[in-house]
């Protein structure tokens, strides 16, 4: 069912934690639907310099999680913020049909992240990072 | 403990016993058609006849109470969708199930609620067993089918069937069980339940996958499945499958005559898993601890979700299965765990394990080895355990 990919990140995931004293955190999904991702920043000099996550969800959430650290580790917000779920599907190989919506999740963790981020900053995150509903895709409850 | 395969998921499917593949290969060979007038037709007609005696033998059964079908589903829509078609004639409308039906079941059910018939589901409580005060209070005048299931496939809880048998019999509605997870685990006598249609797969019981049965006791008048030649009397036409219908036959036989020994020993199995995976903090079983199918463990563990266990449970040789959403295909956990009132998040973890008279206690030490250090790993990566500890902590 899962690609090679997957399954490695899966069985290895990485960037598995927390960070203290981070510069952003986001968490999206809920326990109802199964999934929740939380996403830990770390910024420089617009720059995330470090980045941990910590899901509660199946093989492709966890796999999508952990690619998706690896895809902002050492890019600009405005980098990281561009990164689509596409981007992660493409990563991983393609994920099968009823599991896109966790690429989804990992793409709005690291918007809600980084719209934390902002907020600390003393920023309004919504023109910039847009609106990150509470649930992908409404199939919750 | 060295690296082990460990299959504990029989109530998915089991492997087909060696006894089995012994009797199916040269029934592999009978070619003649069974409806054959010549010798080598009157071969294969008999191979047939001798497992269709088998299966009756194994469950109190006449003979010619017994019909091959591809399997357990089909058993299932035939049973109640022929019911519905009598019942149309004796201008019943009103159907009595579960609500943790099999889908088999329940979608069938569906399809004939579509059609003006009206469906009460008996709720299965927190033990997972309906309550036959409760089925008392539904029946209504114009009840014309209670379909039960034995024993339920994820939890493995054994109905009230003899109770509900009784009542079915004296208020004369016909009684269907779907026992597909039930032979061979459980005592069956279908004259001492009164049962008028029970559905068996073989799949389930060490035969091979597209083989079945449907019993239809004697006098009670349901519609045909399949029109053609005179095959299974008439009823359910097409040229037999031999092998597998042999195949079936002995793994009935098999089934009927080990039961004793099967649920001793796979009943201590099966506590053994149980007593070991509940000391895992947070975790739960799911379903009444004794009247549960021996083989059947289904426990929640708080915090994880259960297609990241299955997979890590796989990365060490072990098959199992669970209620998740991810498993199931859809956006929701299983039925039957909701019907027992799980919260969605609790559902989402859950984990069956399904063993068998072939398992071992190596087998479930080993699933005892393997399983605390995943349920521990998946936690400290989950933002939800993280949650229940600090409400904890409070």
């Amino acid at each position: 069912m899962y690609t090679e990919q997957v399954m490695d990140h899966f069985a290895n995931p990485r960037n598995v934690g927390e960070i203290e004293n981070a510069d952003g955190i986001g968490e999206v999904g809920n326990a109802v639907c199964g999934d929740i991702m939380k996403m830990y920043i770390k910024v420089e000099d617009n720059v995330i310099t470090d980045v941990k996550f910590k899901t509660y969800g199946c093989g492709s959430a966890i796999a999508t999680s952990s690619i998706a650290t690896e895809m902002i580790m050492g890019k600009t917000i405005e980098e990281a913020l561009s990164l689509s779920n596409k981007a992660v599907v493409e990563a991983l190989g393609g994920l099968p049909a009823h599991k896109i919506h966790c690429s989804v999740l990992a793409e709005q963790s690291i918007k809600a992240a980084i719209a934390d981020y902002y907020t600390r900053q003393g920023i309004d995150p919504a023109p910039i990072v847009g609106v990150i509903p509470e649930c992908e895709g409404g199939h919750c409850h | 403990m060295e690296k082990r395969f460990v299959y504990a998921d029989n109530a998915a499917t089991t492997k087909i016993s060696k006894q089995v593949l012994e009797v199916m290969l040269p029934a592999m060979e009978l070619y003649g058609n069974p409806s054959s007038l010549y010798a080598l037709g009157s071969k294969s007609k008999q191979a047939i006849e001798t497992a269709r005696k088998q299966c009756a033998d194994a469950i109190g059964a006449d003979a010619k109470e017994i019909f091959f079908t591809s399997g357990g589903s089909e058993a299932d829509n035939w049973a109640i969708k022929g019911a519905a078609a009598r019942m149309e004639k004796l201008n019943k409308k009103h159907i009595i199930s579960t609500a943790f039906e099999h889908h088999a079941v329940l979608h069938t059910l569906d399809a004939l609620k579509k059609q003006g018939f009206e469906v009460t589901l008996l709720p299965v409580h927190e033990n997972g067993i309906i309550r036959v005060d409760e089925f008392i209070s539904a029946l209504r005048e114009d009840t014309g089918l209670v379909t039960i299931m034995f024993a339920n496939n994820e939890i493995g809880t054994i109905q009230p069937i003899e109770q509900i048998g009784a009542i079915c019999r004296e208020k004369k509605i016909m009684f269907h069980v779907d026992a597909v997870q039930a032979v061979g685990n459980v005592h069956i006598d279908v004259k001492a339940l009164n049962i008028d249609l029970m559905s068996v797969s073989g799949h389930k019981l060490h035969a091979p996958k597209g083989i079945g049965m449907l019993y239809i006791r004697k006098g009670v008048a349901i519609a045909n499945l399949i029109d053609g030649g005179a095959q299974e009397r008439g009823r359910r036409a097409g040229t037999e499958n031999i092998a597998s219908i042999v195949g079936f036959g002995k793994a009935m036989e098999i089934a009927a005559n080990t039961v004793d020994s099967r649920i001793e020993k796979v009943t201590a199995l099966r506590n053994r898993f149980i007593d070991g995976a509940l000391k895992i903090e947070r975790s739960r079983l799911n379903g009444d601890r004794d009247m549960r199918l021996c083989g059947n463990a289904n426990v929640c563990f708080e915090g994880i979700e259960g297609e990241s266990l299955l997979l890590m449970l796989d990365m060490q040789g072990i098959c199992a299965s669970s209620g998740s959403a991810c498993t199931s295909g859809s956006l929701d956990p299983s039925h039957v765990l909701l019907a027992i009132g799980l919260p969605h998040e609790i559902a989402h973890g859950s984990l069956r394990i399904t063993l068998t008279d072939e398992n071992t206690i190596e087998d479930v030490d080993y699933i005892l080895e393997k399983l605390p250090p995943i349920v521990d790993r998946l936690r400290q990566m989950s933002p939800l355990w993280e949650k229940i500890k600090k409400e904890e902590n409070k």
